[in-house]
């Protein structure tokens, strides 16, 4: 069976014909990770044993004919989800070793549909960056091109489905961490409004704004992971009590009288003129089938990196805080408390992750916080606002996913203040609340993709879906070269 | 006398009776095998979320009720960070801006005069763990059991100027908190404690002098102790013309006296920020009013209840109400038996007699108010006599047993046995004709003695009253 780029719906059906066991088809993916991911290097943990004991699990549900969408689906895991007696590193020496004695809930409801869990994928450490780079123990490849990254923090799932290790994944998006290396990749990830997939056991980076969201072949396959991770958790309290609808249901509708904004912000001289071209190009795809184009401004945006950083920082520095080498994790020397915390923190994170601390601990200290911390706050608001209006006028938002494609490794290392302007495109969305996708819309002419995202009301995931959708079915991907 | 005048401020800790704990589902109770009683909440580990127990928040309500403060109709929780092995998440999450009380007053008698105390803020904040040192190994370990209980913090105005206002006032909270069912108040676990801040100016300045922070006070006997120390302490150094250096000290009892443990300049910046893990809640009239009439009896209307319809003196009120366990114990004893003043003279009398004298431990009773009830009413109804109700009652205190059963066994009970009373009399009046002649002459005065040696004699065989006539009558012939 060939598995490039297979979709969960069509492995479902394989499963259930009995065309291949859950079993086989995990040996499949085990194959391809084996042959390519000593190069791509999107796993930090492969967990082959415990997956073909899932695997076997689920086919005797195949066999008594109890199926759930997921069941005997293989999946990869980003390394900041716990999993019960499986390590979550979160790519960071501090926590090399630790094992959550608790799953996630996303977990939880995962194994309720029986799926099997191939590995933990690599990540920016803690999330904090969008190249992958900053990961202690794998620094991911972009399958398209290895001298180049593949976006982050989520670019060890974003990879794994690019190069078919995985037919999906889940990441966790703060402020792009999902659609920006699901753009570089060539694949579709979904970030869903905050509050629709339960955060508890996704070791926090900036708690208002993380959200968990599935990294797919394609956005029918993201609805299916939707079905299965969204719903109310009463072990986190910011997640919503909206009624969770099936996120299929609009698939294949059509997008005609669609509204379809595309504010002049987002289309700048600061976005790559290959990815404006693709990016129009597929606007003007979406109007042929009867959208409606609509011109607006998001004059907030320039605001959006500052009023981002600031607040993702502040929170990840009281929420990193209980990494000080006292309960678990790295533990380094001292004499005193003062000492071991210092020294455990000093040597157990790494530099994006210190600077992103202090950065927070500043913004938050006595004398600074209405200065900065406050005054991001109320960007927020002046953003949240903006977004409204521009859904008074339109369904969706079509915006670039990032400003450039993949770019080569470390060719952004020397300049954090660049890289975090990289996230211009995608920020906004987390600071609203809102749900954002993004898909491949073409390929530049050195044949990596280019990323398009669409953006929604809140709680409207299924319209952002259904455009996805509707451009895909005109688009035909290109996966990388097999390796 | 003093030339200069003490103000102080107070912030007290009192931990909530939850069930369990402020935003997990572990037990709240005191003590347990260390970390017996955490999880992956309140133990800090990655990824966990805290989740608000909606009783507490009814709980601190009730005390913003108790306290006569506002209650914030919007309230919400922020972040307290600092780095402490007892600490797991390194912040507690407290409140800051937008607290559940504010604006409050307590009412305080200090020596008869009535004084008001006015409540700056009450706000609902999570407990911290222990650290226990090993002094011979040279390790210190962490119990999380404590983590995450619910604790509130009161925080009054600078309204006291000495000790006695002080105790007065912290006696009047624990009192309605043991009333309202908030706090168990018991200081030595620790489940109530209290930071004294305390600063002193020369009579007659309107200006406050520069505040020293008392912390580790574990009694109220500490607390009055270590402000007398520490107002003495500041006097001395304005007498030398030294400063008052703002900062904390702890209250050495052994020693008596109060020691520096970090000054201003070392104060931490908690960097205070809102928590995002946990929504803001709005309370709604409905909810404070189901909470505010759900508040039982307090201390004040209960006295009020036992002089007015009860027909109690003020004075052993006030003593009942002034311990919740003897007072809980009193109304469960006037349930079985509807002599309230009886049992009233008998618990203060008697039982709060023994308690002083420590022969009873109210925390552990080996018998109801409903049993201690039936004594009274023995006693009432001349079914036993008062030597042998102290008795039944020394029986009780030591091992229990209905008072029923222990008249019965040990053969305590009144019997109206004429003719044992007719020969004992006989006999007492035979063997003391003096004295009956002094009687018979009018001299009443001798009627006591011949009481008192009948009583003796019978050892509560027969009734008082049973006694008293037949001597009468005796005498009489």
């Amino acid at each position: 069976m060939d598995i490039t780029r297979a979709k969960i719906r069509d492995l479902r059906k394989a499963l259930d014909s009995k065309q291949i066991s859950a079993a086989e088809l995990c040996g499949e993916y085990f194959k391809n990770i084996e042959a390519g991911d000593g190069k791509v290097q999107s796993f930090i943990t492969v967990t082959k044993e415990k997956a073909l004991e899932m695997a076997e699990n689920a086919q005797k549900r195949i066999d008594s004919g109890d199926v759930s969408p997921l069941t005997g689906i293989p999946l990869a895991i980003k390394d900041n989800i716990c999993t019960d007696g499986i390590k979550t590193t979160c790519a960071s020496k501090m926590l090399e070793n630790f094992i959550p004695p608790y799953n996630a809930t996303v977990i939880e409801k995962l194994n309720a549909e029986g799926y099997v869990l191939l590995g933990k994928t690599s990540m920016d450490e803690f999330a904090m960056g969008g190249s992958t780079q900053t990961s202690a123990f794998a620094k991911t490849k972009n399958p398209y091109d290895l001298e180049r990254v593949p976006g982050g923090s989520s670019g060890g799932s974003a990879a794994a489905v690019s190069a078919s290790f995985a037919p999906a994944a889940l990441g966790s998006d703060t402020g792009g961490s999902i659609r920006q290396p699901a753009s570089f990749c060539g694949v579709t990830g979904i970030k869903p409004t905050y509050g629709r997939v339960s955060r508890y056991g996704l070791v926090a980076f900036a708690s208002s704004l993380d959200q968990i969201g599935p990294i797919c072949s394609d956005a029918r396959d993201c609805a299916v992971m939707l079905n299965a991770i969204c719903a109310h958790d009463p072990h986190d309290a910011t997640s919503s009590r909206q009624p969770v609808p099936d996120f299929t249901e609009k698939l294949g509708q059509s997008v005609s009288g669609m509204k379809i904004a595309m504010p002049k912000e987002f289309y700048s001289d600061d976005i790559d003129d290959e990815v404006k071209t693709h990016v129009m190009n597929a606007a003007k795809t979406l109007e042929a089938q009867g959208a409606k184009l609509v011109e607006c401004s998001i004059p907030g945006l320039k605001y959006a990196i500052p009023a981002y950083y600031l607040i993702a920082c502040a929170e990840a520095a009281s929420n990193l805080s209980r990494f000080d080498g006292i309960k678990y994790g790295f533990r380094g020397e001292g004499r005193t408390f003062e000492e071991l915390i210092r020294d455990s923190r000093s040597k157990g994170f790494g530099e994006e992750v210190k600077r992103r601390i202090l950065l927070g601990n500043y913004a938050l200290s006595s004398g600074y916080y209405d200065a900065y911390y406050k005054k991001a706050l109320a960007l927020k608001q002046q953003i949240i606002k903006e977004y409204n209006a521009v859904f008074d006028l339109a369904d969706v938002i079509l915006t670039p996913t990032a400003p450039t494609p993949a770019y080569k490794i470390g060719a952004q290392d020397n300049d954090p203040v660049k890289m975090y302007l990289a996230d211009i495109c995608t920020v906004t969305v987390n600071i609203a609340s809102l749900p954002g996708i993004s898909t491949t819309c073409g390929y530049t002419a050195e044949g990596l993709p280019v990323g398009m995202s669409v953006i929604g009301r809140r709680f409207d995931e299924q319209t952002i879906l259904q455009c996805a959708d509707a451009f895909e079915q005109t688009f035909a991907p290109t996966a990388p070269a097999k390796l | 006398m003093s030339a200069y005048f003490p103000t102080i401020g107070l912030e007290t800790h009192a931990e909530l009776s939850t069930n369990s704990k402020v935003f997990c589902t572990c037990s709240a109770e005191f003590g347990g095998t260390p970390n017996s009683r955490c999880c992956p909440v309140c133990s800090g580990l990655p990824g966990t979320l805290p989740v608000l127990n909606r009783k507490a928040v009814e709980y601190i309500i009730k005390a913003g009720y108790v306290m006569n403060c506002d209650i914030s109709r919007f309230t919400k929780w922020d972040r307290k960070n600092y780095f402490y092995p007892d600490l797991p998440k390194a912040y507690q999450i407290s409140q800051m801006p937008r607290p559940v009380c504010l604006a409050g007053k307590v009412k305080i008698n200090v020596k008869g005069e009535e004084k008001e105390i006015r409540i700056n803020r009450i706000h609902l904040e999570e407990d911290a763990g222990k650290l226990v040192h090993d002094d011979v190994n040279r390790i210190s370990l962490a119990d999380y059991n404590r983590c995450g209980v619910p604790l509130i913090e009161i925080v009054t105005e600078p309204d006291f100027h000495s000790a006695d206002e002080v105790v007065a006032y912290l006696e009047k909270i624990m009192l309605l908190l043991q009333y309202a069912g908030i706090c168990d108040c018991k200081m030595e676990q620790g489940s109530i404690r209290c930071d004294v801040n305390i600063s002193i100016a020369p009579k007659g300045s309107n200006e406050l002098g520069t505040r020293t922070e008392l912390k580790n006070l574990n009694s109220l006997k500490a607390i009055a102790k270590a402000i007398e120390v520490e107002i003495e302490r500041q006097e001395e150094l304005l007498d030398n013309g030294e400063r008052v250096i703002q900062q904390t000290r702890r209250f050495n009892e052994a020693l008596g006296e109060t020691t520096a443990m970090r000054s201003k300049e070392d104060a931490h910046d908690y960097r205070y920020f809102p928590d995002p893990d946990i929504p803001p809640i709005i309370l709604t009239e409905e909810e404070l009013d189901e909470i505010r009439s759900s508040i039982p009896e307090l201390p004040e209307q209960r006295v009020a209840r036992y002089v007015e319809q009860c027909g109690i003196k003020k004075q052993d009120a006030d003593l009942i109400v002034s311990d919740k366990k003897i007072c809980d114990f009193y109304e469960e004893a006037i349930q079985a038996y509807d002599n309230p003043k009886a049992v009233a003279n008998y618990v203060t009398g008697e039982l709060l007699r023994r308690k002083n004298l420590g022969e009873v431990d109210m925390d552990d009773l080996k018998f109801s108010g409903r049993e201690f009830a039936q004594l009274v009413e023995f006693l009432q109804t001349d079914k036993i006599s008062q030597s042998n109700a102290k008795a039944i009652l020394g029986e009780m205190i030591a091992n229990g047993g209905t008072p029923k059963d222990i008249a019965d066994a040990q053969d305590l009970w009144i019997k109206e046995d004429s003719d044992l009373l007719a020969k004992t009399v006989d006999e007492i009046i035979a063997n003391n004709p003096k004295a009956a002649e002094q009687y018979r002459s009018g001299d009443q005065k001798v009627f006591g003695f011949f009481m008192g040696q009948a009583n003796k004699a019978l050892k509560g065989l027969a009734s008082p009253k049973a006694i008293q006539e037949y001597i009468k009558k005796k005498l009489s012939e």
